[in-house]
């Protein structure tokens, strides 16, 4: 056990690094006019060389990727080209609003896709089965933007128009102004992304319930006269659950960077809408250190997931 | 009078046995699933629409990026409704939207096949590549495939775009680009367990090569589970592509796009439905009925996915 944790740690690192690479490579080769952006229309040539001094754009790249990664190192992602912020405090500042929005729908997806699963298993070829799986699927074909706009649509603009003002347009309200706000701000974007992800769960459970509830101990506990709920919930569900841990782990690792459309939609100012406004502004360290944290959340989310799954059966075996 | 030899013969002609190989039998499956053949129908409907574009603004007569600044806005210059000449309404620089949707479905169908099918040549090659030969090839291919599923791929395709500018080749390459790993990973496991069976090994001892086995025995093994991803990533795909329009990295205007057309609506689905509605409604039919028709496709190839 320790010794993968080793190696699978050891492999993240050097994921990270390639893509920290990649990226850097990415951006700097690219034609960039920051310093003209920041020196304004009249900006003279001697100030935007100053400007790029100061930025340490007049260095080498790898000198600059080099520095970076010097002070990625030690936890300091560089400052923003504008306001001289640490991008590790932009990160923080927008880390919670991506969370709450991850986080939130996570709980909903979870119910409703294993919910549904759990009901197709149970009345395979059922009428009621048929129609989980379209309902499931006709979400899972929304694009997520058209979806945020519909809900918009008729919970905000429709409903508002009739008097009730329900749900706001969009925005944040942070936790610490009271939990009734934050959830109101937060419940439509919640649905929104819920309604998309849940279909993935829906036929992971109804195919993993579907082999378990197959199983030799399934029929024992059945003929043991357990009531046929407490077989299909304590003792089916309980192992169809684990590939749908594993893939709630990947989701959610995702999700910290592929909300951008979400938080767009309703103007949440999280990680996702941060780095669309650095990639507008050629923000580069705000976007390497958005682009390379996210990726560090899939990694992570990775080997915990690969430990959850050996947690969870002990028939794997981790090495 | 029929002698009994002639008889014999007849009743023992021996019936002609179909050779049905599972490929055949997976399609007679998918013949027989309703919900499946409707949405093929509905696709190709879509795929007529799309070459029949010019046929669509020839009947209407406007063309595509024609804006009717007179007859196609009211008065206070705001989009127009359905109405005789304007069948599903104008935008808000008084273009025809059902010619754009059309057209539109150009844009769509061609990203979604071209990209799809570059993200599946390369990952099916480099997977057949890192599952066969094995070695330093397969660390290398893997970590590759890890990078790039760890990539956070809509925010990198976004700064990518913003760096090249948008186009429709930069588009097709992004989805491309980023895509593959999958496909390779799934290939990749797959071919891991066949580069063990009986016949790879009586194809070498026959004296074939790594590329002959590996394109002529080992890839015929692993098609379906291809197929059946290539079916269900191509509305990945345009969706892929409309959000990126839709976050304004599609294709620079005029040139109509579903994603585009949305986004256009936003600030007017307050006062004109119809702008958001159909272009939203093209997208939806054509995701919703490739994933119906991939759906179909998965359980025709794996059927023991959908037994009891």
């Amino acid at each position: 056990m320790a010794m993968f944790l080793i190696r699978r740690i050891g492999h993240g690192i050097l994921v990270l690094w390639l893509i920290s690479v990649a990226v850097f490579a990415l951006f700097f080769v690219a034609p960039s006019n920051v310093a003209q952006t920041l020196a304004g229309r009249q900006g003279t040539p001697e100030t935007i060389a100053l400007i790029k001094h100061r930025l340490g754009l007049d260095l080498p790249v790898w000198q600059q990727y080099l520095h970076f990664l010097g002070n990625a190192v030690k936890g300091n992602l560089g400052y923003d080209y504008y306001h001289q912020v640490p991008v590790t405090h932009i990160i923080g500042q927008a880390l919670p609003i991506t969370v709450s929005l991850a986080l939130g729908a996570a709980v909903l997806w979870l119910a409703l896709g294993v919910f549904n699963g759990v009901i197709s298993a149970t009345h395979p070829r059922s009428l009621a089965d048929r129609g989980l799986t379209l309902f499931a699927l006709f979400f899972y074909s929304f694009p997520s933007f058209l979806l945020g706009l519909l809900l918009l649509y008729f919970l905000y603009f429709r409903l508002t128009l009739s008097g009730f003002g329900w749900f706001p347009a969009g925005g944040y309200a942070p936790l610490a102004g009271g939990i009734g706000p934050w959830f109101q701000h937060l419940l439509l974007p919640w649905v929104a992304l819920a309604l998309l992800l849940a279909a993935t769960y829906t036929r992971l459970t109804r195919g993993s319930m579907l082999d378990v509830l197959g199983e030799d101990y399934i029929r024992t506990a059945r003929s043991k006269g357990i009531r046929e709920s407490r077989v299909v919930v304590v003792h089916g569900l309980r192992s169809a659950l684990t590939p749908v841990v594993t893939q709630f782990g990947i989701d959610l690792g995702q999700l910290i960077g592929g909300v951008v459309v979400t938080e767009t939609v309703f103007s949440l100012p999280g990680l996702g809408q941060t780095a669309v406004t650095a990639i507008n502004q050629q923000d580069l360290p705000v976007i390497i250190g958005i682009v390379l944290f996210a990726s560090a959340a899939v990694v992570v989310a990775n080997i915990l997931v690969d430990i959850g799954y050996a947690v969870l059966d002990p028939r794997v075996r981790l090495h | 009078m029929t002698s009994a030899i002639e008889m014999v013969d007849v009743i023992d002609e021996p019936k002609a046995i179909e050779g049905r190989s599972p490929f055949s039998l997976a399609l007679r499956r998918l013949r027989k699933d309703k919900v499946a053949m409707i949405s093929l129908v509905v696709i190709v409907l879509i795929v007529l629409m799309a070459i029949l574009a010019p046929v669509f603004a020839a009947v209407t007569g406007h063309p595509p990026n024609e804006q009717y600044r007179d007859i196609g806005l009211t008065p206070d210059g705001l989009p127009r409704g359905p109405n005789g000449t304007f069948w599903l309404g104008t935008d808000d620089l008084g273009r025809d939207i059902l010619v754009r949707i059309a057209y539109g479905a150009r844009i769509s169908l061609l990203v979604g096949v071209i990209a799809t099918a570059i993200t599946v040549v390369i990952g099916v090659v480099l997977g057949l590549a890192a599952g066969f030969l094995g070695g330093i090839t397969d660390t290398i291919l893997a970590r590759l495939i890890d990078v790039v599923l760890s990539v956070p791929f809509l925010l990198v395709a976004i700064a990518l775009v913003s760096v090249t500018g948008p186009s429709l080749t930069v588009t097709v390459l992004v989805i491309g680009c980023f895509s593959w790993a999958s496909v390779a990973r799934i290939v990749r496991g797959q071919v891991l367990s066949l580069r063990e069976r009986e016949f790879v090994e009586a194809a070498r001892s026959l004296g074939a090569g790594d590329r002959r086995i590996m394109f002529v025995d080992v890839l015929p093994n692993v098609i379906a589970p291809v197929i059946v991803y290539t079916t269900l990533l191509i509305p990945v795909v345009i969706v892929t592509q409309a959000t990126l329009s839709f976050l304004g990295l599609g294709l620079p205007p005029p040139t109509p796009d579903w994603g585009g057309m949305i986004s256009e609506s936003q600030n007017y689905y307050t006062t004109a439905w119809w702008f958001i509605l159909f272009p939203g409604l093209a997208l939806l039919v054509t995701t919703l009925a490739f994933n119906l028709f991939g759906d179909g496709v998965r359980d025709a190839f794996d059927p023991r996915a959908d037994r009891t």
